[in-house]
This record gives C-alpha cells, sequence and structure tokens, in this order.
C-alpha cells in the first residue's frame, strides 16, 4: 500500500524535491559568504548585503519559494489524491481490493503528508538558518529600510522561514484532500484549494497570530525627538482630522518587533481619539511635505493599520525630527501634549516571541490538519 | 421473492455445463459472522444468510435492499437471491439498478434501505470481505500512468490472497506488454487487465458491471472467452451485468432480469428456456388457457393470437404451433412494461421496447 501511494506520488514529488533540493544546495553553496560578509560589515552588513545582486536575489526567491510551496503541494498532491479517482473511476478499482479504503486512505494521506510536511519543514529550517545573519543585524536595529531590513517577526516574513512551513504544508495537503473529496472533480478542487488556502494564510496574521501569544505594551512621550509624522485626513492646519501620530517606539526591544497597534492615550489610560487638528502645529508649517507613508528605520517594525485609507494622508516632518528647528507653535504644541499627559501607547510582538508564536501557530496548524483529516475519515465511507 | 412471475429454478443441475465444478462446497463453508460483530444495519440477520429456501448455497442476498441518490431511489425494495457456483447474468433495461445493486454488492455503495448480504457477510465490511469479491467496474478502471506489470505489483501489494503465476500467465498469454502503460492499451486490452486484477486476487464470487459494453465485438468475444477460462480454470461464482442478451447467453447458465429494480424472471437458463413457449393459433382469450400456462406475453390479430406462455407441462392442444423463443426474445418479454393485453393489435409481441 504504501508503495502505491509511493509511485502515484511519484512525479509529482520528483519535480518538487528536485527544485527543492536545488534552492537548498544553492543555499548551503552562498550561506558562508554571507556570514562572512556579516562579520566583516558590522553594522553596515545590511547595506552591504543589499548592495549585492547576488544575495538580494537569492533572499528574495528564498522568501517566494517557502511562502509559495505549501500551497503548491496542497494544490498538485492534495487536491487530485483523491478527486482524480473520483474522476477516473479508478476508486472503483482500488477501493475493491482487499484493503479497506479507511486503511487506504490512512496510507495514501499519510505518506502525502508526511513528505509535504517533510519537504517544507526542511526548506523552512534551510531558509532561517540562510537568513540567521540578516534576522540577527535586523535584531539589532542595523536596518536600513530595504528589503532585507523586515524583521522576521512581519507578517509575511515570519510565513517565510522556521517552523511554519511544517504545519502550512502538512494543512494545505489534507485541505486539498478534503475539498477533492467534496468538490469530487480534479481542476476545480485545485483551484478552490488554492482559494481556501490563500485565505486562511490571509485570515491567521491578520486575525489569530496576533493573540497566539499575549502581545507586549510599551509607552512613549511623545516629544519632538520621537514625533515624525501624523495621518489624517483633510487640511491639516484647521477643520482637518488627525486619526493617528506617528511616534518613534523607544522601548528597548522594539527592534526587529511586530507592532499591532499605536495608539495615543490620555493620562488615565484612554485612547484619545479623533485628535485635535491642532496638532499638526507640532510638525511645523502644515504643507511642508505631503507624500506617502516614510520609512522609519528606527521603528523597524510594521504599523498597525498598514496603509492609509483612500481619502487619507500621511504627513511627515519634512527635516528628521532631531534637526527640526524648534518654533513657537511647535513647543506651544508639545507643552499641550505634555501638560496633557498624552502618551504613546504600543501594542507589539517583540522577538522574542518569534519562537512561541511560531510554536503556537504551527500547533493551530496541525490542529486544523487533524480536523480535516477527521473530515476526511468520515467522508470517504460516504463517497462512491 | 415477491414478485408473483419469479420462477425460482428448484433443479441444481444444469446440462449446460461447461467444463467446470459447480462450487457448492465452497460457499458451504463460510461461517456465518457472529452476530455480535456484524449487527450493522441489517434487518433480516438470520443463520440463512447463505442458503436459500431449497437450500441452494446464496452468494448474494437481497431483501428490501433499496439506494437513494440525491432523492432519486436508483434501486428500490429489491429482493433477490444469486446462487453461487453459477455463472449468474443480470439484465435489465438502463435504469433498472443494475449497476447500483453491483455496487451495493461490492461494498463501493451502502445501503439507504434493507439489507444485502454477500458470501454470507456485509459488504465492504472490512479486509476479508473485500478479499472474497473481485470487481471489474463499469468502464473496466485501470490507472492510465502505471505499467501493466505495475498494476500486477499493484494486486500483489493490495491483495493478501495475490496469485501471481496465475497474474502472470494471463498477462502472457493475452500478450500485454508488462512495460506498457494501461493508458496506452486499447479497451480491450484495458479489460482484460482489469478481469486479470480481479482474477488474480483469487475471490470467490468475481462480480462484473457490463465490462464488454464499451468494446467492439471481436474485443467483447475474446473478453467473454477468456472469462470463461477463468472461470473453469479457478472456480469462480460469477455475477455479471449487461444489456446484450447475447453476450450472457454466450457465458451465463443463470439469469436474473432485473426490471426497475425488481426480479422479473430468474433462473437456470436451460429451464428458462424449456418451461417457455411461444404459442402461435387462431385468435383467442389467453384467459381460456389452461391453470399451468401462465402468459408472459400476448398479442393479437384479427384472426391469431401469439402467446409466450411459462408452464412446467408439456402443451398439447393442437391448436397452437408451438415454438422455442430465443433467450433474447424471452428477457425481451420480461422486460416490457408488464399488461400485455393492452399492447396494439397486429404488432409483433416481441418488438420495441422502450
Amino acid at each position: 500500500m504504501i508503495w502505491l501511494s509511493w509511485r502515484q506520488l511519484r512525479t509529482q514529488a520528483a519535480v518538487v524535491l528536485t527544485a527543492l533540493a536545488a534552492l537548498a544546495i544553492t543555499l548551503a553553496a552562498t550561506r558562508g559568504q554571507l556570514s562572512h560578509l556579516a562579520a566583516s560589515a558590522g553594522e553596515g552588513f545590511l547595506d552591504a548585503a543589499g548592495a549585492r545582486r547576488a544575495d538580494s536575489w537569492l533572499y528574495l526567491v528564498t522568501l517566494v519559494v517557502v511562502l509559495v510551496t505549501p500551497g503548491v503541494l496542497g494544490v498538485f498532491w492534495g487536491a487530485p489524491l483523491v478527486a482524480r479517482e473520483l474522476e477516473a473511476g479508478t476508486h472503483r478499482l482500488a477501493w475493491t481490493q482487499s484493503v479497506t479504503r479507511t486503511r487506504w486512505l490512512a496510507t495514501r494521506l499519510g505518506v502525502s503528508t508526511l513528505a509535504a510536511a517533510a519537504a517544507a519543514g526542511v526548506l523552512g529550517q534551510v531558509a532561517r538558518w540562510w537568513c540567521a545573519p540578516i534576522d540577527t543585524a535586523v535584531r539589532a536595529g542595523h536596518g536600513n529600510g530595504g528589503l532585507l531590513s523586515q524583521p522576521r517577526m512581519s507578517p509575511v516574513i515570519f510565513d517565510a522561514r522556521g517552523l511554519v512551513p511544517l504545519g502550512y504544508a502538512a494543512f494545505a495537503v489534507v485541505l486539498g484532500v478534503t475539498v477533492g473529496m467534496l468538490v469530487r472533480r480534479t481542476v476545480p478542487a485545485m483551484a478552490l484549494t488554492l482559494a481556501v488556502y490563500v485565505a486562511v494564510q490571509i485570515a491567521v496574521p491578520l486575525l489569530v497570530r496576533p493573540h497566539l501569544a499575549s502581545p507586549s505594551h510599551a509607552t512613549s512621550a511623545i516629544t519632538a525627538d520621537t514625533l515624525h509624522g501624523f495621518r489624517g485626513s483633510g487640511p491639516p492646519d484647521a477643520g482637518g482630522r488627525i486619526d493617528a501620530l506617528m511616534v518613534d517606539v523607544t522601548a528597548a526591544d522594539a527592534a526587529g518587533a511586530w507592532m499591532l497597534s499605536s495608539r495615543t492615550v490620555d493620562a488615565a489610560g484612554k485612547v484619545v481619539s479623533p485628535l485635535p487638528s491642532t496638532l499638526a502645529d507640532c510638525l511645523g508649517v502644515p504643507d511642508r511635505a505631503v507624500g506617502p507613508d516614510p520609512v522609519d528605520p528606527a521603528a523597524g517594525g510594521v504599523r498597525a493599520g498598514g496603509l492609509p485609507p483612500r481619502g487619507e494622508r500621511v504627513v511627515a516632518g519634512g527635516p528628521a525630527p532631531a534637526e527640526r528647528q524648534a518654533g513657537t507653535r511647535e513647543k506651544a504644541c508639545f507643552a499641550a501634549i505634555a501638560q496633557r499627559g498624552w502618551q504613546q501607547k504600543v501594542t507589539y510582538h517583540p522577538d522574542s516571541h518569534y519562537w512561541p508564536l511560531q510554536g503556537a501557530e504551527t500547533g493551530l496548524y496541525l490542529a486544523l490538519t487533524t480536523l480535516l483529516a477527521a473530515l476526511c475519515f468520515w467522508r470517504i465511507r460516504r463517497l462512491s | 421473492m415477491n414478485t408473483p412471475n419469479a420462477p425460482t429454478d428448484g433443479a441444481g443441475t444444469t446440462a449446460r455445463t461447461r467444463g467446470r465444478a459447480i462450487l457448492r462446497a465452497a460457499a458451504t463453508g463460510t461461517p456465518d459472522p457472529p452476530p455480535g460483530l456484524d449487527a450493522a444495519a441489517d434487518t433480516d440477520d438470520t443463520d440463512t444468510d447463505t442458503v436459500d429456501a431449497d437450500g441452494r448455497d446464496v452468494a448474494l442476498r437481497a431483501r428490501g435492499l433499496g439506494k437513494r441518490y440525491r432523492g432519486r431511489w436508483a434501486l428500490s425494495q429489491c429482493d433477490l437471491d444469486i446462487p453461487a457456483g453459477r455463472v449468474v447474468g443480470l439484465v435489465g433495461p438502463n435504469g433498472a439498478g443494475k449497476s447500483t445493486l453491483l455496487n451495493l454488492a461490492v461494498g463501493m455503495l451502502t445501503p439507504t434501505a434493507g439489507s444485502v448480504r454477500v458470501l454470507g457477510g456485509r459488504p465492504g465490511s472490512g479486509a476479508a470481505q473485500l478479499a472474497k469479491v473481485g470487481f471489474v467496474a463499469q468502464d473496466t478502471p485501470t490507472y492510465p500512468r502505471l505499467s501493466v506489470a505495475e498494476h500486477l505489483r499493484l494486486g500483489a501489494a493490495l491483495n493478501p490472497g495475490w496469485d501471481d503465476a496465475v497474474a502472470r500467465e494471463r498477462v502472457e498469454r493475452l500478450g500485454l506488454d508488462p512495460a506498457a502503460r494501461a493508458g496506452t492499451l486499447s479497451g480491450g486490452q484495458r479489460a482484460q487487465l482489469a478481469l486479470t486484477l480481479g482474477v488474480a486476487k483469487r475471490p470467490r464470487l468475481l462480480v462484473l458491471d457490463e465490462p464488454v459494453a464499451s468494446l467492439d465485438p471481436l474485443a467483447r468475444r475474446e473478453f467473454l472467452a477468456d472469462l470463461m477460462t477463468a472461470v473453469a480454470e479457478h472456480e469462480l461464482s460469477v455475477l455479471m451485468s449487461s444489456h446484450l442478451v447475447s453476450d450472457l447467453e454466450r457465458v451465463c447458465d443463470h439469469l436474473v432480469v432485473l426490471v426497475a429494480s425488481r426480479v422479473r424472471v430468474a433462473g437456470d437458463i436451460d429451464r428458462l428456456l424449456a418451461t417457455h413457449h411461444r404459442l402461435t393459433g387462431p385468435r383467442r382469450d389467453p384467459a381460456t388457457l389452461p391453470a399451468d400456462q401462465q402468459v408472459i406475453t400476448a398479442s393479437h390479430t384479427d384472426r391469431q393470437s401469439t402467446l409466450l406462455v411459462r408452464t412446467d407441462g408439456p402443451v398439447h392442444d393442437p391448436a397452437w404451433t408451438r415454438g422455442q423463443p430465443s433467450l433474447e426474445d424471452l428477457v425481451l418479454a420480461y422486460m416490457r412494461p408488464t399488461a400485455p393485453e393492452t399492447a396494439p393489435a397486429g404488432r409483433p409481441t416481441l418488438e420495441a421496447l422502450r
């Protein structure tokens, strides 16, 4: 039975494993240079690595490959596993041999799921190992805002290395099998598997992952040194609305952290919203600079809320905060903030939560996998 | 048997011996499963699951068997005994429930109502039950990308009773290239491969669901001849469906006509032929026939009546010209929707079904 499972997986497995092995060998071969560069370049490592096209390119390829591999396995290994049998009628051959269909499914599902989980698990570990110098530098706050400076806690990078790809792959394959058993046709099952998998992959970082470990909180004073912009709508001087301030996080573990939310709170800890439009004074002349969301190396994290909604705009201070000429209006503005006791409160997952979150999320996906597998075993007894 | 015109044939002997042993002994050896272990979904758990009222071995027994798909009954209220040790043909119009019945018998489907027992066990209830029953499904599915040799390996891996010598001998005799992928085989060769899997598994009952439906006449004949060889060699009970009576006549010694889930007639073919007569004579009301002559179909012109009657005794009335109906005539007559007297006068009785 294991022979049959392997025989039916062989071609797809050969394609996928060859591609992954090629990537793994390339990574293994280039890792030495990266470590060497990290040791020699010091704080300038991320700049130096980012400037080397091969490293940037390999970083990006690894990121994409690890991200898409579980989905590909679910679509090409999982979805056709039962659906193709049902479509071609070969299930009538397979299920009338002297092996119960439960055992048939257990073996085929087991072989495919384990192979997929192993492939994705190894890939995740290789990616983590290759990216370790980069992650160390980002954690140390050496980020320069470039591609390599995304912290490993940020939602996309989190998915692309470490333990979680193993859970994703197991989930994707069993999801594919389940969908195939329900839809009964291969191509629609593949499409639906992809759609559901992508939806889950988007929903989990947004809705579930922040709660898999209890996040940290920190407050920062709002001063000329830390305030570097605000987000709002309408004219920034009067009549406009300010929704949020952009304040540098001063907490020690902010570098490499995943920012969940950043809110202005008053002395009692209550969220101040909306903020008075007079706060525009804090940034000096209102119309000075209107532009896209500035990249902020010091905050290092991904801002909660992401891009501003349509119709809003982001105003950033022109000169860096430290160099800003503190005019009278600015001084008065910051004095008003201090007098009201307003502070910026941030909720975030520091880098130290990386492995707890990886473990919890892998466990979550494996639990979902188990549920789907139970559904498969229930369902196969009713197929014909 | 709740159908009035479903004669079962009491005599176990058949003149159509095809050089094979009647498999009584094999079927009698089956012990009934302990009641506690096999209590699922059976309404008529009796110790007569393997023997019918006349003491004959039963390969398959259905009682009130029904299967519903999406609100439509593909088979309903089916009562049926299939004797063991025979090559049994199951014939009936499309939609009669033949395929559903066979799929229920091999455990591909589970009954919605009633029960079915095959060789004393519930179909698909476990590996042991699966091993007892071989199945060649409709359109004889095989894995297109596996080679012939890999199909044999598949059979060996999935069947503890696999007879590799038989499988190899058959493949060689049929001229199948072991390295050829099943997808490159002709329909006939694929059917032969599927039959090889079914036979080399060494089941006690081999179920074939329209195995020759998609084959050309030559391939069909070869397949059936090969099936008969296998049956003779391995002492199999066979249950085969087809809507081609001529195919069944060539290989079967027992026939079951299934129409709209009901058994219209069942019996050994020799006996069916011996007890059915086509009578042609002056126009006459069929009700005036002797009591032992059952009219199956009747057609009348102004002056003449043509009847198909079933009787165990001889037909003495000199007014009749007696003819021997072919098996096909007989089957088609039973497949008619009943009520022969409503048939338009002047048209041949056995024409234009459906």
